[in-house]
């Protein structure tokens, strides 16, 4: 192999003229990633080779807001309606309404998004052209339109109070569908060829998970009197627990692909992220304990806050990897070194 | 979609000797593609401009890159062919300067042009490996480098997209937009296309890209509407070294074998197939190339995996995921019971 003088930062030797020396100058350039005091890079620097720096990828068209919000709206949602039938099986009707009213607004929103995204309605609509088991996004679309129902009846008859039995049993089905909304979202993220979403495939279903779980507990803490909060203050905990959890071990099986997470706004939000779920875990223990309401806020703000920076900080470390050809390049070069060729 | 599935691998992943028989085409012709022989690119960009011509696509920025000759960058929604251009301090192989090629005639030449070249393939571009273009040293190659220097190189590529065996964008596509034709390549339908963008980053490639203005996803068809009349994609027959070869897949194959055999026979040991075998990350493709360096020097990747390879393995995690999202819940409601 051998190397070009254009780097992405221009021509390394200026201008050069035609006694300009040849062949001296070996040595790939070595960028030094992760700035900041101390900050150790995650895995040592890979020599790499590149067309002039250009990623190798064509890097996600999703718009930000849309597209994370859409991922976080979702697992809210899908969480929601699990409270919501707990609460209805316990006997916490506040926090059943909460939850689900929680569930309705923010699939509402979610749904929103996407169409924001797609460009017009109608395109929602063909997505329903067909079922496609490889394509996440159908078969998201297919979950989403069942669920949907489901949720604003759960919502609708508890506000009007009347048809009970439909809205135990629109409940019962969104709390069934709730988590499959949850989670799916990972996957559409996986299964695609950007590496930072891609690698953490295995774990990313758990991240979003727990981050569901956190969400919605803040939203119900944030709106329920502590007597019927109980529950969300466990899910919150257990939440940030899986969450945090998974995260930790997903980075760790990663490798050079981790290495976005820890970089610029990505390690920004995720940081707060991290921040947040875990203060307002222990916020939401501690509301059980002193009983004030504006703690119980403050805890439901912090955890909505945070599930929602981390869904924006998993988007931007993908959007990132995918803007670096070296994500892409030396991964792929260790694979095949690995197998020998 | 049944019969494709023998041989190891499954329907996302592995080889797959009947590409458009699996797509069901029960009588498909041969699976076509393109061969790419960069070895004689000569980056003059008539296939980027033959293309964008023939297919109406518009036109995507005049500024000036500075980093080469290459002002296009990339494979994007308006660029379905894309020529790079790379700058390296290293000899082609063993130089032989000073070799005139006075002995040649060059107008009697000309006037054998396009009149003796066999078609080994219906609309087929390039002559079959054993008979070298009119007035070449046959089996030989001799680059040149008249005042004896050694030290640089260009090489040119012509990129486009690979028409994956396995194609990503085809797979996570909800709305059927993307479909295979009965060439076994891999087509788009702008009517159907609902803009999710979902193709775009599931490419390893970087090949398919949504257009800005109408937020639909482009890519390169294989000149599918001058396939279906038996003629050859606009950008192989546009191009004036025959370094874009078209025709059926299987002998493209052992014409690319041949011509890497014969570079390596002259000295030029970097000389390397892309994208050619089925055994690779996607199946192989109906695009491949002939390189002289590594895949990432060319900005392509060095080892694509179809996504999809690993999506069972994907909902099944996320299947255990939603089942723990569900015990956890219950977990948050059974403390009261103690
Ligand atoms: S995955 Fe990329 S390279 Fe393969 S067929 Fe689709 S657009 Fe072309
Ligand atoms: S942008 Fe169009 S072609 Fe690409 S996946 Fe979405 S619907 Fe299919």
């Amino acid at each position: 192999m051998s190397e070009s003088d254009v780097t992405r930062d221009g021509v390394r030797h200026a201008r050069p003229d035609r006694e300009a020396p040849t062949g001296a100058h070996a040595g790939r350039r070595r960028r030094r990633r992760g700035r900041g005091r101390g900050e150790q890079p995650m895995v040592p620097e890979a020599e790499f080779s590149s067309y002039y720096g250009k990623p190798v990828l064509n890097k996600p068209t999703w718009k930000p807001l849309d597209i994370a919000g859409y991922l976080y709206l979702g697992g809210l949602a899908g969480a929601s309606s699990l409270l919501a039938a707990g609460a209805g099986v316990t006997g916490r009707p506040a926090l059943g309404r909460a939850a689900k009213l929680g569930a309705a607004g923010s699939i509402t929103l979610s749904l929103a998004a996407l169409v924001h995204d797609l460009g017009r309605p109608a395109r929602f609509l063909n997505m329903l052209r067909v079922f496609k088991p490889t394509s996440p996004m159908s078969v998201g679309s297919w979950i989403l339109s069942g669920y949907v129902p489901l949720a604003l009846a759960a919502a609708a008859t508890d506000v009007a109070g009347r048809y009970r039995l439909v809205g135990s049993a629109a409940t019962a089905g969104a709390a069934v569908l709730g988590p499959a909304v949850a989670t799916y979202t990972a996957v559409l993220l996986s299964d695609t060829a950007v590496p930072s979403w891609h690698e953490g495939y295995r774990q990313l279903p758990f991240v979003f998970a727990g981050s569901a779980a956190t969400s919605a507990a803040g939203l119900a803490l944030a709106a329920v009197p502590s007597g019927q909060a109980g529950p969300a203050r466990r899910m919150a905990v257990l939440g940030a627990g899986l969450e945090l959890g998974a995260f930790r071990v997903m980075k760790l099986r990663m490798g050079l692909t981790a290495e976005p997470f820890e970089q610029g706004r990505p390690r920004r939000l995720l940081r707060t992220a991290e921040a947040l779920t875990a203060g307002g875990a222990a916020l939401a223990l501690l509301s059980a304990r002193v009983r004030d309401r504006r703690l119980a806020v403050a805890a439901g703000a912090a955890l909505l806050t945070g599930s929602a920076a981390l869904r924006f900080g998993v988007f931007h470390a993908g959007v990132a990897s995918a803007e670096d050809p070296r994500y892409t390049v030396v991964p792929q070069r260790e694979r095949l070194r690995a197998r020998g060729r | 979609m049944s019969d494709g599935a023998e041989g190891h691998g499954n329907l996302l992943y592995g080889p797959q000797p009947d590409v458009a028989g699996a797509a069901g085409y029960p009588d498909a012709p041969p699976r076509m593609g393109f061969f790419t022989d960069t070895s004689v690119c000569i980056g003059c960009k008539a296939c980027e401009v033959a293309c964008k011509e023939w297919n109406a696509v518009p036109e995507d920025g005049l500024l000036l890159t500075g980093m080469s000759y290459d002002n296009t960058q990339g494979l994007g929604a308006d660029t379905w062919r894309h020529v790079a251009f790379i700058e390296q301090r290293k000899p082609l192989a063993g130089q032989e300067p000073g070799v005139a090629h006075d002995d040649v005639d060059v107008f009697a030449a000309a006037s054998r042009l396009g009149t003796d070249v066999a078609s080994p393939g219906p609309g087929a571009t390039a002559p079959p490996p054993d008979r070298a273009p009119g007035g070449a040293p046959a089996g030989e190659i001799s680059p040149v480098s008249p005042d004896g220097r050694t030290e640089l190189r260009w090489l040119m590529a012509s990129d486009v997209c690979k028409h994956c065996t396995h194609a990503a964008c085809l797979d996570v596509c909800p709305t059927g937009s993307l479909f295979r034709t009965e060439f076994g390549t891999v087509v788009v339908q702008e009517d159907i296309c609902n803009g999710c963008g979902y193709c775009v980053p599931a490419c390893p490639y970087g090949v398919i890209d949504q257009r800005k203005d109408d937020g639909r996803a482009w890519k390169c068809t294989l000149c599918y509407d001058r396939l279906g009349v038996g003629m050859e994609p606009a950008c192989a027959k546009s191009c004036p070294t025959d370094s874009i070869q078209f025709g059926p897949l299987e002998e493209l194959r052992e014409r690319a074998q041949a011509r890497v055999a014969q570079l390596h026979a002259a000295g030029v040991t970097d000389a390397r197939l892309y994208g050619e075998s089925p055994d690779d990350g996607v199946g192989g493709d109906g695009a491949f190339f002939l390189l002289l360096d590594e895949p990432e020097v060319y900005g392509l990747p060095p080892d694509p995996v179809v996504t999809t390879r690993d999506l069972p393995d994907m909902w099944r995690h996320a299947a255990l995921a939603a089942v723990s999202l569900l015990a956890l819940a219950a977990g948050s409601f059974v403390r009261r019971q103690r």
